[in-house]
């Protein structure tokens, strides 16, 4: 029986009235990788807090450090009792070097007042061999890729005694191969003893390596089991309490005049030979790993980046697009990547949210808003979208994820484009909020709405896409029926390009 | 060399080198000894400002109160020594003193009411000039003391020109140096400095590093306005009067200098060698002007086209490198290895 490095035993968290935990019990052993799991606003990043020694638990509450009462403690006691986070956004500084982001917080921890570049940089060499890894020390961190960025902060979190690392989504950024060296670095820290725990909101590839995983739910605990009794389905039930059936999508839309047709579109350095159409109606899916020229080619199909060779084809007819007010003029919208999550103003009402992108187009003549016209077109959107909240003048932070995305899907419809791009639709929701936003794009196509949806999820591509591209280095490799194909096949497809 | 292309710094350089070569050709007295001790005199007192409004910019903030700050300083720095006698010593104290309680009141409204810097200080400068204004009633003092006076005059080093005039290095440069070298030791040698920097770059971050971002930003604040007293008791020196009306309206000069060497509006980035160059080529863009009776009404509009063509130009190296990421080729290289 491994020893246990932290034990927490009936932790609760009462904010203004929302209990965010309630009687969590969590124990991760010395040199254990522990998975937590949870949707948003499942506690996870209280818990997190609790841990780190940042906010403290409610009265009754019992933490053990080894074994001692730990109940009470600040975060800077928490660092020197060997417990490191390394947050979502890394929280390095982007401007300094390497060795100084990495030697930093050891020179605070000292309360050393004086500085010493050499220090640094053996300090920065000594974390860098631990885990064998080797970045320009004089580089500075903002010209670094993300997952050189992850390794400076699992450096510096090296420089102290470490003993438990919590890591805050670590793989949303990374490529397939940038995730396998984490675990890698992850399990040379295993060996040292020292325990990792990450957290999530969706099951990936850290449950490879992991050991246990607890989930939350609703700021209770739901259980802790060995990873390798849970898989995907199982895991989504516990974190959400539904079955969440992911049907590929069995339609096929027939031949007929294309929407949109693309050939052979080459741009120097990101991608080269695209050729592909796509029917009004119809859902086309691309994936791919991160760096494969997705995104760059959606730009391209939006007049960001125009192509330097090639033709797109709107309606039949041969279009210019070198700017994006050309290609909104022609019909196509296109939705970043953490648009869907970040393109709403909070603060502000549902109505005004909706029409945040056609409101030029609800003036009267004298330059003034028409508000007629805009509750008319108001009403329209929120019907459409069955967006449920208290009320449209309801604040969007009020309004559930699901329907908080209904809402941004709401707002670019509102422009009625022809075709629209998704740039990863969910990243960052969890499995409930997933499904329904599928459904509401099923439902643009059915409409007659010409749809791209990229993605690196191939479950997100089947469960809405009626075809499916993969693309690597640039190129578009295959291409698959939905209807036609297992998920299995184009995981496949997209491993052996690698 | 690449290296070096890669530092705002040199096309500082370079730029004026081009500048200076072109004036000299012009006007062959720009380019002596006694005209360059001469401006490294004159442009102490911008130069110390500048230093201070580094400070500001790199911790993220920006600061519009200071000649404000220099003016108030200044002017109770001339009443109390005119009124009660003194020394240098007294005069310079009294002055960094008001400076510094300035700027420190600066740095408690931004930390504690997180309100825009450039809001803040914008109120600040009217509040701390509106009273002096009405204090004073914007008298202007001539009187200053006779030893005030023959310190100005003072020079660590004498030469002599042709005509045996005396020229040399003069103890208000000295005092600019000893503010360059004090700067230099805090941004490179101390955890204040960097943390400073290190708040400038990620607020949030520096916080969750524990470093006490109070301190950083009040100290900043503090700082600008203690080098703001003391360029007030420079420019006293330097033109052996006192108006409540002199200094101010140079602040955007000096924020200019001090971008033009480099450092960021958006905080986290700056150096003290730059500053020194932003400032030397403004200085020299104006003597030369002048040099070459140029009439000044163009001054401003040189200034702008300087400024222009030094950030644009760095801007642009930037940009292409930013610009080099490419997809395939990464992937092309990767499968090589």
């Amino acid at each position: 029986m491994a020893s246990a490095f932290l034990e927490m035993k009936n932790i609760s968290k009462r904010y203004a009235g929302v209990q965010a935990l309630d009687s969590v019990d969590l124990n991760i052993n010395t040199g254990e990788v522990h998975c937590l799991a949870g949707t948003n606003g499942s506690g996870k990043s209280t818990i997190i807090k609790i841990i780190s020694g940042v906010e403290k638990p409610d009265p009754g509450s019992e933490i053990y450090i080894e074994g001692t009462p730990a109940s009470n403690r600040t975060s800077i006691e928490s660092i020197h009792q060997g417990i490191e986070v390394i947050y979502q956004d890394l929280s390095l500084f982007p401007n300094l070097t390497v060795a100084e982001n990495i030697a930093l917080s050891e020179v605070i921890a000292d309360r050393r007042k004086l500085i010493n570049s050499g220090d640094y940089r053996k300090t920065a060499k000594i974390a860098m061999t631990r885990i064998g890894v080797e970045i320009p020390l004089s580089s500075k961190v903002e010209e670094l890729s993300i997952a050189d960025q992850q390794l400076v902060a699992i450096c510096r979190a090296l420089t102290g005694r470490l003993k438990l690392l919590i890591m805050d989504e670590p793989t949303t950024a990374l490529t397939r191969k940038e995730i396998d060296s984490l675990l890698a670095v992850v399990m040379d820290l295993k060996s040292k003893g020292i325990a990792t725990l990450f957290v999530s909101h969706k099951l990936d590839e850290v449950m490879e390596i992991a050991e246990r995983v607890t989930v939350l739910r609703d700021g209770k605990k739901i259980g802790t089991w060995p990873a390798n009794e849970l898989d995907s389905r199982k895991l989504e039930f516990q974190m959400t309490g539904e079955n969440f059936e992911y049907s590929h999508n069995q339609e096929v839309v027939n031949e007929s005049e294309p929407l949109l047709r693309v050939e052979k579109l080459c741009r120097t350095d990101n991608f080269r030979n695209i050729s592909f159409k796509v029917m009004p109606g119809e859902i086309v899916g691309i994936t791919g790993l991160l760096g494969s020229g997705r995104t760059e080619l959606a730009m391209s199909i939006f007049g960001m980046n125009p192509a330097d060779s090639g033709s797109i084809l709107l309606d039949g007819s041969k279009i210019k697009l070198d700017s994006v007010r050309k290609a909104v003029k022609h019909g196509i919208a296109y939705v970043p990547e953490n648009r869907l999550v970040q393109g709403l103003i909070m603060e502000q009402s549902v109505s005004k949210n909706t029409v945040i992108t056609i409101i030029e187009r609800l003036l009267k003549k004298s330059g003034l808003i028409n508000h007629g016209l805009k509750e008319s077109r108001i009403e329209e959107l929120v019907d459409k979208f069955k967006i449920k909240g208290p009320s449209v003048d309801a604040a969007v932070s009020t309004l559930s994820g699901g329907n908080q995305q209904r809402v941004v899907l709401a707002k670019w419809i509102a422009t009625n484009p022809k075709l629209l791009i998704l740039d990863g639709p969910t990243v960052g929701i969890d499995v409930a909020a997933k499904g329904s936003i599928h459904e509401s794009i099923k439902q643009l196509a059915a409409e007659g709405l010409a749809v791209i949806v990229i993605s690196d999820e191939v479950p997100e591509v089947m469960n809405s896409c009626h075809r499916i591209f993969v693309m690597n280095r640039g190129e578009f490799i295959q291409e698959f029926i939905t209807r036609d194909v297992e998920e299995r096949e184009i995981l496949d497809c997209i491993s052996s390009a690698e | 060399m690449k290296k070096l292309l890669k530092h705002h710094e040199t096309y500082l350089v370079i730029i004026i080198v081009i500048l200076s070569a072109v004036i000299t050709s012009r006007n062959a007295n720009f380019f002596t000894a006694e005209n360059m001790f001469d401006l490294l005199k004159s442009n102490s007192f911008y130069g110390i400002m500048a230093i201070g409004v580094l400070f500001v910019l790199i911790s993220g903030g920006i600061d519009i109160s200071f000649p404000a700050t220099a003016t108030v300083a200044e002017y109770i720095m001339a009443v109390v020594i005119i009124n009660m006698g003194g020394n240098i010593v007294v005069a310079v104290l009294i002055a960094v003193v008001v400076g510094s309680i300035l700027g420190f009141v600066n740095g408690l409204l931004v930390y504690n009411f997180r309100i825009p810097s450039i809001i803040t200080t914008i109120a600040t400068m009217n509040i701390y000039y509106g009273l002096l204004t009405f204090i004073t009633g914007g008298k202007w003092i001539y009187s200053l003391p006779d030893w005030f006076r023959s310190f100005a005059q003072i020079r660590l080093l004498t030469f002599y020109n042709a005509d045996g005039a005396a020229y040399g290095l003069s103890i208000v440069t000295f005092i600019w140096l000893l503010v360059v070298l004090a700067a230099v030791f805090i941004l490179r040698f101390t955890l204040l400095g960097r943390g400073i920097y290190a708040a400038g770059g990620d607020r949030k971050a520096a916080v969750r590093a524990g470093i006490n971002v109070f301190f950083t930003e009040t100290f900043v604040y503090t700082f600008m306005g203690f080098l703001a007293g003391l360029a007030g008791v420079v420019q006293a020196l330097l033109v052996q009067t006192v108006a409540p009306n002199s200094i101010v309206g140079k602040e955007l000069d000096v924020i200019a200098m001090v971008v033009l060497g480099g450092a960021s509006l958006a905080g986290g980035k700056g150096s003290v060698t730059g500053t020194l160059l932003g400032v030397a080529l403004l200085a020299i863009l104006q003597n030369g002007l002048t040099l070459m009776a140029v009439p000044p009404v163009w001054y401003e509009f040189f200034v702008g086209v300087v400024i222009l063509v030094s950030i644009g130009f760095s801007s642009l190296q930037a940009k292409k490198k930013s610009g080099n990421t490419s997809v395939i080729e990464l992937s092309l290289e990767e499968a090589a290895e």
